[in-house]
């Protein structure tokens, strides 16, 4: 066991953990942020995906040791209340069927949008591809990027 | 008023809440009275029991709570059921606090599968919304004394026509809840015409927890003093445990418990042999299980494999010694006299569920009282197994269901539950049971696989006039069936049937049987229509025939509607545009299907490159799942889903199985369907028939396979006759 001091969501937070623990588990089990979700454990299915320093990575291919340090966001720390484009797009189209893989899909595009303020389909299918949906909303993932770029260039009030 | 005084069969109960308001219950028994029964014959809605399933809360302060009792898995239901409660009360949607209702006896069924929530739910609730609006509008009216007539109800309020008055509904819940129960019979419902919210769309009610992370699902609970545990099971099915290095993993770091579980139970679910860890963290238990080593004994099936089932059911259906389980007319005869004789058989693999949240759930046992928390589709079937194995009434075990990462059948199983309980009634402290992706993958209860041998004899007009029909599987009741389309279409037909000798867990997979029954049946037609030179949608409406209903030899059975299917392949035919003519590497399949109350049709557009690649361009869906669409929002994602799904297992959904295990392990080696494969127009036309609304959970999945099918065939001329399409090289010149 050994002990990290994790920066998660802006906030400092202390484990005592063995050093090959995934980060997954150490925000799941430890620090009760369950957003993050586990579907396949080897960096297939992008349930996990997170922010490390503002790039999009694998919680479940994360160890512990990797991730001290480094400005750790996940799901709950996307916005305060909900309110980031992509959450807004994702709530007013509607795009989640059992919504177990959003929150990796939403980490995912956050990442596309900060990079590319307007991604074409193309764009979109490539960085995507990666995100298993198991309930293939696909069409709307696709659709709700698409919107969240809009109601991003409007603004934070904007779009409505 | 005093809820015991009412009559316990009245179609509506009503009584005070604890804390004040009006509650109704409403049952899903099923009246007798003749335009119900006349619903029930023609769909298909069976008698679900006296029980309530739902109740509607109105607060004194206004607040209305619709109880939700069926499963969230993905379908929508927590969305769409309320609403239709919603709309007959005239409350507006988003002021609805929707609960999930605890599983309870007194609410009968409450599993969520086969697409049956919604014909079994839609009527019982229209009028619970009803009877709580009449109960309201009398309320008010006596308060003002005026007449009824006078009054209607509006977003969630009594309002007087000519004076302009108005209460709310939590105004008048306490005198509302001392009014005399109408006769559900003469409640008016609203004309459907009139209808505001349902038909709109709605996006579904936990949406803002979802997309920032809250805790709504079975893996994400946690109760105090918890302990994290994952279970081994033997990789080939049917073995047991020798022996494992137990103190060693023991040993290790974060492990509290580590044990062999023998006491089994044996059923549909059934808890196999294994080898439990227990830890202080999901992750102890998940490391420490990389150093467990266990001797099996792999028993008796330890030598099977696919390459040896294929051999014997090629042997099987030549064999001509098939079990016989339907014939008419003189099939033998009628291909002997036939002008033109068809052949082909096909093959489908068995595929998993790979419901995106693993198999997992949290057991606590204290003393004779067991809680349970589970992502599971059937609370009572969870109940049944744990109750039964650990000795206990049903009574004694509760079951919470949480949010499904995903159901597709697969939760109607409790097979996660009975291995929870077990290690939980072993360790004495409360636990979760989490299962890697490995375990979910290999030890699914799979969509059953099989082999199919199909012979067509034309007349002289190209007309199907005999189908013989050969499936060699694994399980009789996951499988095409003799009573499958177009079993009664056809004058002279026959269906035999092979069992094949196995120890595979099999379950339902989204649209049971019907998923693999419509590629091999609307794949084959196809064939024929080819063969006999006639367009395939011409050919399959003419084998639809001009009877509106068509019933089985012997009468019994649901009537098969064709009216119904002629009119979706007629749709789907115009929207899509079919018979204009496609260059060469494209081309436009037709896949049609009934099942789980809906008529589908879908036409596939597909490019194939030279090289072999593969496009689905375009899929347009005709659907008729009734006289109303409860949520557009929801409907349209679950086709969408459907088809996307339908083809994503059409395409890749594959496992081996050597040495009696199964091959693939996670995503790596089972891939399934990402966004750039996803097609990129899905257009839904829904064709609305005056019949109760059904489901969608599954019924635009099965045409999905056969249409892509069909569709390569009318681009490349190549027959796919083995799934998965990935299987075939589909490169041309
Ligand atoms: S759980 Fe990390 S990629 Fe699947
Ligand atoms: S919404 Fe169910 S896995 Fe994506």
């Amino acid at each position: 066991m050994s002990q990290f001091t994790l920066n998660v969501n802006g906030r400092n937070r202390s484990v005592d953990v063995a050093p090959e623990t995934p980060l997954l588990w150490v925000l799941r089990d430890h620090l009760d942020l369950v957003g993050t979700k586990f579907g396949c454990g080897v960096g297939q299915c992008g349930a996990c995906t997170i922010h490390l320093n503002g790039a999009p990575g694998r919680a479940c291919l994360t160890p512990v040791s990797a991730a001290a340090g480094a400005k750790i966001l996940t799901i709950e720390g996307l916005s305060e209340q909900g309110t980031h484009p992509l959450q807004r797009a994702w709530v007013e189209l509607d795009v989640a069927q059992c919504g177990y893989c959003q929150a990796g899909q939403i980490m995912t595009a956050a990442a596309l949008l900060a990079d590319n303020a307007h991604p074409t389909d193309e764009d979109i299918d490539n960085t995507m591809a990666g995100n298993l949906c198991r309930c293939a909303t696909y069409t709307r993932i696709r659709a709700g990027i698409h919107r969240a770029a809009e109601l991003a260039a409007a603004g934070p009030e904007g779009a409505r | 008023m005093n809820p015991a005084a009412l009559d316990r069969r009245s179609f509506l109960r009503l009584s005070l809440f604890t804390g004040g308001g009006l509650v109704l219950g409403v049952s899903l028994r099923r009246s007798a009275r003749a335009g119900e029964a006349e619903v029930a014959r023609v769909t298909g809605v069976t008698d679900a029991n006296f029980a309530p399933n739902v109740y509607v809360r109105i607060a004194p302060d206004g607040t209305v709570t619709i109880f939700s009792a069926r499963p969230e898995i993905g379908q929508g239901i927590r969305t769409s059921l309320p609403m239709v409660v919603a709309e007959e009360l005239e409350v507006d949607f988003h002021t609805v606090k929707v609960v999930d209702a605890p599983l309870d006896p007194a609410y009968g069924n409450q599993t969520a599968g086969g697409s049956n929530s919604t014909p079994q739910s839609y009527l019982p609730l229209r009028r619970a919304g009803a009877t709580a609006r009449v109960l309201l509008l009398t309320a008010a009216a006596q308060t003002w004394g005026v007449p009824v007539t006078e009054c209607f109800a509006r977003s969630g309020a009594i309002h007087h026509r000519d004076s302009g008055r108005s209460l709310t509904y939590g105004e008048l819940v306490a005198k509302a809840a001392t009014l005399p129960l109408p006769d559900p019979a003469t409640v008016p419902l609203k004309d459907p015409k009139d209808f505001k919210l349902l038909g709109s769309r709605v996006a579904q009610v936990n949406s803002l927890q979802i997309v920032t992370g809250q805790p709504l699902f079975g893996i994400d609970q946690k109760v105090p003093g918890m302990l994290y545990a994952v279970y081994t099971r033997c990789p080939v099915f049917g073995g047991k445990v020798v022996g494992a290095n137990l103190a060693a993993i023991k040993a290790l770091p974060g492990v509290k418990d580590a044990f062999i579980v023998s006491r089994t139970f044996e059923g549909v679910t059934a808890l196999v042999p294994g080898v439990a860890i227990v830890a202080d963290s999901t992750w102890s238990a998940f490391s420490a299980r990389q150093q467990l080593d266990v001797t099996w004994d792999e028993g008796p099936h330890a030598g099977d494999s696919w390459a040896s089932f294929v051999q014997q059911a090629q042997r099987a259906a030549q064999s001509g010694a098939l079990k016989r389980v339907r014939q008419e007319g003189d099939p033998d005869a009628a291909l002997a006299g036939a002008a033109k004789v068809v052949e082909a058989s096909y093959r489908f693999p068995f595929v998993s569920h790979l419901t995106l949240e693993p198999q997992n759930c949290t057991v606590t046992i204290e003393g004779d009282q067991v809680k349970v928390l589970a992502p599971t589709q059937s609370a009572d079937e969870v109940r049944r197994v744990v109750s039964a194995y650990l000795g206990l009434p049903p009574a004694n075990v509760t079951v919470t269901v949480t949010r499904n990462g995903g159901g597709f059948g697969r939760r109607a199983q409790g097979d996660y539950a009975l291995e929870a309980a077990a290690i939980a009634q072993k360790v004495g402290a409360p636990i979760k049971l989490t299962w890697t992706r490995e375990d979910d993958l290999q030890h699914d209860h799979f969509r059953a696989a099989g082999f199919d041998f199909f012979k067509a004899g034309l007349d002289a007009q190209g007309r199907l006039t005999v189908l013989t029909q050969q499936h060699v599987g694994f399980d009789p009741h996951w499988c095409p069936g003799p009573n499958d389309y177009p079993s009664n279409f056809v004058p002279h037909y026959r269906f035999n049937l092979g069992q094949l000798a196995n120890n595979i867990p099999m379950g339902q997979w989204r649209a049971p049987r019907s998923n693999t029954s419509a590629w091999v049946v609307c794949t084959f037609l196809d064939e024929v229509a080819h063969a006999a030179g006639r367009d395939p949608v011409a050919f399959n409406l003419e084998l639809l025939g001009h009877k509106d209903l068509v019933y089985s030899p012997s009468g019994k059975g649901q009537p098969y509607n064709a009216a119904r299917m002629r009119e979706v392949v007629r749709v789907v035919a115009e929207q899509s545009g079919w018979g204009e003519k496609l260059p060469p590497g494209r081309g436009r399949g037709l896949g049609y299907f009934y099942s789980h109350l809906g008529y589908v049709a879908e036409v596939a557009e597909v490019t194939i490159s030279k090289a072999g690649d593969l496009t689905v361009d375009r899929v347009v869906a005709a659907v008729d799942v009734g006289s109303q669409i409860l949520n557009l929002s929801g409907a349209e994602n679950q086709i969408q889903g459907s088809i996307i799904d339908g083809l994503g297992t059409a395409w890749h959904g594959e496992l081996n199985i050597e040495k009696g295990r199964i091959t693939q392990s996670n995503l790596q080696d089972y891939p399934m369907i990402r966004m750039p494969e996803a097609p990129r127009k899905i257009e839904i036309h829904y064709v609305k028939t005056d019949y109760p609304p059904t489901g969608l959970g599954e019924p635009a999945l099965p045409p999905l396979a056969p249409a892509v099918g069909n569709a390569i065939f009318a681009a490349i001329g190549k027959r796919i006759r083995e799934l998965p399409f990935a299987k075939t090289d589909l490169s041309w010149s």
